[in-house]
Formats: structure tokens, C-alpha cells, sequence
């Protein structure tokens, strides 16, 4: 008897185990046909010189890597990079919080509101970075119309090697805080209203709540919304290549525009995949350590 | 207590009236570019010149429609149209198919390959670029739509069976157990009972990657050449070379490409808005 069910379980698990192969099959063949070969090409392409199109490489092993590691373009890239990380989580973020906080509490005749703060996100990247290219423009785009309209000269946001940068933050920020208000709304539903009302009925007021129940109740959400946007903004790329290129100059060059324009535009394509081999590097080193530096924490409490 | 409670009254009011300024204040900034894009759009070459950005045209120039319309769109639009119904299709059959074994199987293997797929989804793209511009070469399918769709298909598969095997644990274990009763094997119960069910997760998913589809830029940028095999988001770079100076009839082309989700936000507003978050809030 027990023999019997013990062959029927080790059929059962055959079955599975054959249904389970057939099922994953599709997806392995893409993911390394797509993800993973293309991973160890680019690796195995950083160490050669190529040019993308003629069948002649030339194997110079780690010449590529050392001039990377001296390249300053790339590591104003990367810093740029990292400005965009760091303002992206700390604009877009709060901001949605707060946008989701104002749909929360004003209830019903807000909807309206969370519907037309939206509207940025039905747009691509690339349509956006376009029209803010006219949007932006010095003559007849929207700042220079409103700056005239106080008396004020046109402003040149996007040529100022110093402003550029911001204002490039400014549109994806633009761009994305619908998404986290979203998102915020989404998490403010997770908590439960018998928690609100109890709190109403003991007397709590709007600010306290939000500061002392709802606040924490958010937070691991906002973990989330914070590696998601982080990983994101390491990322980036459709918007500012197509709004400014990365220049002027370098102001606004980030890695992959860097990566892009050095492999299809002046086709080096040898260094244009170590640039992308390292962005690789950077960005699985960067998400492992928060990742491990806010699960850690979490579990601390 | 009385004065106490009138100042919190007091203290309330003057913040809900910053809320409320600071609220409208928001919604000219998500709305003034898009004003600006719409009004421009339907201005003469040389009226958005003499004319200031925000006043309105003297009569509404819609030739820039026409000349858009009756020009190569609709080439680039159907192009956008098939990369994302093949894309598409594969996409939701590849990710259901995994998902099926790692959501409702118990075996060895299932837990290190769900961590490995989902491990792909910080990667960044531009890593396999230059691998994915040689192989299409050599595939011979540089330069044509069909390029598109294996990145496409395989830049979605990481979020994707995150979210349907999430989505597909939560499907009560009595109905799988029943059915298994009544001599259904593993394959007829994926195709008889979890698809079916799953079919809330899969148009949440759809919606997700078409968005993502209908915009991808990288790929399409350096996998295709020619005019002939652009897609919509790359014709915005044909026309702007073809209309220089010409900002009105750009803005009609920007109008023209938002058409789609603007027409869906519309009319499916709460699904959209759930399916394009979907990546952070799941299901």
C-alpha cells in the first residue's frame, strides 16, 4: 500500500517536473537568445576594437576597461547620473505623496485633480522630450512667453551648460510624479478605514494622522517607489537624448547617452560595450547595496 | 477649549486653502505643456512666430493635420500596430507558460529560475544593445519591424511573470484539486482553468507592455534604418527633418502619436492608469 502511493507520487512528480520543462522552455530561449548571451557578448566585445560594421576585430584585451576607469567623460556621466538619482527620488516621490495625501483627504471632489495630473504620463519619452525641446525653446516656448510677460528677457534653460541639467530633472520629474501618485494612492487604499475612523473617533487630528499612523504604514511603499525610481533614473535615457543629447557640452551626458553616442555614432563599438558593461557593473553593484541596506534596516525594527 | 478649537479651526482652513492653491497650481503645470502642444498644433507656420505661444490662432489651421494624415503616418502607425500585435501575443503565451510551473508547481527548481527571471528586471537595456545590433545582422533581420520583437518580447518577460505568477499563487488550490479529480492532467488544467482565470492579470499586463511597446525607442532606434520600417515614435525624427522651422506641424505630429492614449485614457481611464502602474503595484 504504501510502496503503491509512494510510485504514484514519484509518477505525479515526473509529470510535474516534465510539464515544468516544456512550460519554461519558451522563456529560457528568449532570455538568453535577449538577456543573457547579449550580457557576455558585451563583456567578451569590451576587450576588442570594432567598429560595428567590418568583420575585422582586433583582440586588445584590457585596454578598454583601463581607459574607462581614466575616462573623465564617463565619470561626469555617471555623477550626472547619480544628481538625477538623488533629485528624482527626493522631487518626485514627496511630491506625489503629497498629491496622493490632497486626493486622499479632499475626497470626491478631487477626483478630477488626480485625473488631469495624469495626463503627463499618457505621453512617451521621446513626444516629451520633444515638445519641451519647443516647450523650452528661448524664442516662443512656454517659459521665455511667461518670463516676458513680467518684463523678463528670454531664458535659455536647456543652453545653459548650468541649468541644463536641471531642467532636464525638472521635465522627468514632470513626466513621472503622476506615476508615484498613483502608486501613493494605491498604498493609502491598503490601509484599512476602520484605522482612520478609529482615529477620528479618538480625536486625532488630520496632521497627526498622517504623521504618526499613515506615514508609517506607507513607508515600506515608499521603499519600493524609492529602488523603483532609483533604478529607473540610473537608467535614463530616451528623454535626454532625444531633449538635449547630453549636451550642452557634457552637462547633461549620462552613461547610456555616452554608451549610445560613442557606439552609434562614432561607432567604437569596442569601448561603446565597455562603457555598457560597466553601467551594467554600476547598476547591479548600486541596487544590491540598497537593497540590502533597506531590507536591512527593516528588519531591525 | 473654545479658543483652542477655534484656532485649530482657523489653523485647518488656511491649510486647506494652500492645499487647494498649491493643488491648482499642479494641475496648470501637468496641463500647460500639453495646452501648448495642442493650441500650436492647430496654428500657421507663421502665425506661432508673430503670434504669442498661448494665444489662441484666428481660425483653427487644421492642414496640419491633413498634410500629416495623408503622409507617410499611417505607414509608421501600422508598423507600431503589427510590432506590437506580434509582440504582444508572444509576450502574454511566453509569460503565462512559465508562470504556470513557477506559480502552482512545487519543484526543485522553480524558486533559483523565478529568482533569475526576476533578477533581469533591473538590467539595463543598453547592455545588450550592441550583442542584440550584431545578432540581428547576422539573423539577416536588420532593418526590418521583425527585429523588433524578440527585445520586445524579452525586455517584458521579467515583470511580466513576476506579476502572472503572483497573480496565478493566488488562485484557490480546491479548483486545481477538483479538476485533477475529474482526470484533468497539468497541460489541460493550465489551458482549462488557470488561463481563464488568469485573464484579469493578462489584460492588466497587456495594457502594462503595450504602453511600454507602443513608446520603445532604444531598439527601434538602432535596429532599423530606413523610413520604411520606423516606427510611430521614430517618425516624430522623420517629420522633424522634414518640417524644420515648421514647430506647428511637429506639434501636430506629437498630438497625433498621444492620439492613441489619449482616445484610451478617455474612455478606459481607471484600467489604464492601473495597468501602466502595474509594474509597482501588481496585479
Amino acid at each position: 500500500m504504501k510502496k503503491k502511493s509512494e510510485a504514484l507520487a514519484l509518477q505525479r512528480n515526473k509529470e510535474t517536473n516534465r510539464v515544468a520543462f516544456l512550460f519554461l522552455i519558451p522563456v529560457a530561449v528568449l532570455l538568453i537568445l535577449y538577456i543573457f548571451y547579449p550580457i557576455i557578448d558585451a563583456f567578451r566585445i569590451s576587450t576588442l576594437k570594432w567598429n560595428g560594421i567590418s568583420p575585422n576585430t582586433t583582440f586588445i584585451g584590457l585596454d578598454n576597461w583601463i581607459k574607462l576607469i581614466h575616462d573623465p567623460h564617463f565619470w561626469s556621466a555617471f555623477k550626472n547620473n547619480i544628481i538625477v538619482m538623488i533629485l528624482s527620488i527626493c522631487v518626485q516621490i514627496p511630491l506625489g505623496l503629497a498629491m496622493a495625501t490632497f486626493v486622499e483627504y479632499a475626497g470626491k471632489k478631487s477626483k478630477l485633480f488626480k485625473i488631469v495630473w495624469f495626463i503627463p504620463m499618457l505621453m512617451s519619452s521621446v513626444a516629451i522630450g520633444f515638445l519641451f525641446q519647443y516647450a523650452l525653446a528661448t524664442n516662443g516656448g512656454i517659459i521665455s512667453s511667461v518670463s516676458s510677460l513680467f518684463g523678463g528677457g528670454n531664458i535659455d534653460l536647456l543652453g545653459n551648460p548650468d541649468t541644463a541639467l536641471f531642467t532636464v530633472i525638472g521635465v522627468i520629474a514632470w513626466q513621472f510624479t503622476p506615476f508615484y501618485m498613483v502608486y501613493c494612492v494605491a498604498a493609502y487604499t491598503n490601509i484599512s478605514t476602520d484605522l482612520y475612523e478609529a482615529a477620528q473617533l479618538d480625536g486625532v487630528n488630520k496632521r497627526t494622522y498622517f504623521a504618526h499612523i499613515a506615514l508609517p504604514l506607507l513607508a515600506p511603499s515608499l521603499k519600493s517607489a524609492a529602488i523603483l525610481s532609483m533604478v529607473g533614473s540610473l537608467k535614463y535615457f530616451d528623454l535626454i537624448y532625444v531633449m538635449t543629447g547630453g549636451g550642452p557640452g557634457t552637462s547633461t551626458e549620462l552613461m547610456s547617452t555616452y554608451m549610445y553616442k560613442m557606439s552609434f555614432a562614432k561607432f567604437n563599438m569596442g569601448y561603446g560595450s565597455t562603457i555598457a558593461s560597466g553601467m551594467f557593473l554600476v547598476i547591479t553593484i548600486i541596487s544590491l547595496l540598497t537593497m540590502r541596506l533597506l531590507n536591512g534596516k527593516g528588519e531591525e525594527k | 477649549m473654545n479658543p483652542e478649537y477655534r484656532l485649530s479651526r482657523i489653523k485647518s482652513i488656511i491649510s486647506w486653502v494652500i492645499a487647494w492653491f498649491l493643488a491648482i497650481f499642479a494641475l496648470f503645470v501637468a496641463l500647460l505643456p500639453f495646452f501648448f502642444m495642442v493650441l500650436n498644433s492647430f496654428k500657421d507656420k507663421f502665425e506661432m512666430l508673430t503670434k504669442g505661444v498661448f494665444e489662441f490662432p484666428d481660425k483653427f489651421y487644421v492642414e496640419n493635420y491633413t498634410e500629416v494624415l495623408t503622409g507617410n503616418f499611417w505607414h509608421y502607425f501600422l508598423n507600431s500596430v503589427i510590432v506590437l500585435g506580434v509582440s504582444l501575443v508572444l509576450l502574454l503565451a511566453i509569460s503565462a507558460f512559465a508562470s504556470y510551473p513557477l506559480s502552482r508547481f512545487n519543484f526543485r527548481l522553480g524558486k533559483p529560475i523565478y529568482a533569475i527571471i526576476v533578477a533581469c528586471m533591473s538590467i539595463p537595456v543598453h547592455v545588450t544593445l550592441i550583442p542584440i545590433f550584431k545578432m540581428t545582422q547576422n539573423m539577416g533581420i536588420y532593418d526590418s519591424i521583425w527585429a523588433l520583437i524578440g527585445p520586445n518580447v524579452a525586455l517584458g518577460i521579467p515583470i511580466s511573470v513576476f506579476i502572472l505568477t503572483s497573480f496565478m499563487k493566488e488562485i484557490p488550490r480546491e479548483i486545481e484539486e477538483s479538476a485533477e479529480i475529474d482526470g484533468c492532467g497539468k497541460i489541460g488544467m493550465f489551458f482549462r482553468i488557470i488561463m481563464p482565470m488568469a485573464k484579469p492579470g493578462l489584460s492588466t499586463l497587456a495594457i502594462y507592455n503595450g504602453v511600454n511597446m507602443w513608446n520603445e525607442f532604444i531598439f527601434a532606434y538602432s535596429l532599423t534604418q530606413s523610413s520604411a520600417n520606423r516606427t510611430l515614435p521614430l517618425a516624430i525624427w522623420e517629420y522633424q527633418g522634414q518640417y524644420t522651422m515648421n514647430t506647428p506641424m511637429i506639434m501636430a505630429v506629437l498630438v497625433l502619436t498621444a492620439l492613441p492614449m489619449i482616445i484610451l485614457f478617455i474612455f478606459a481611464s481607471d484600467r489604464l492608469v492601473k495597468g501602466m502602474t502595474a509594474g509597482a503595484v501588481k496585479g
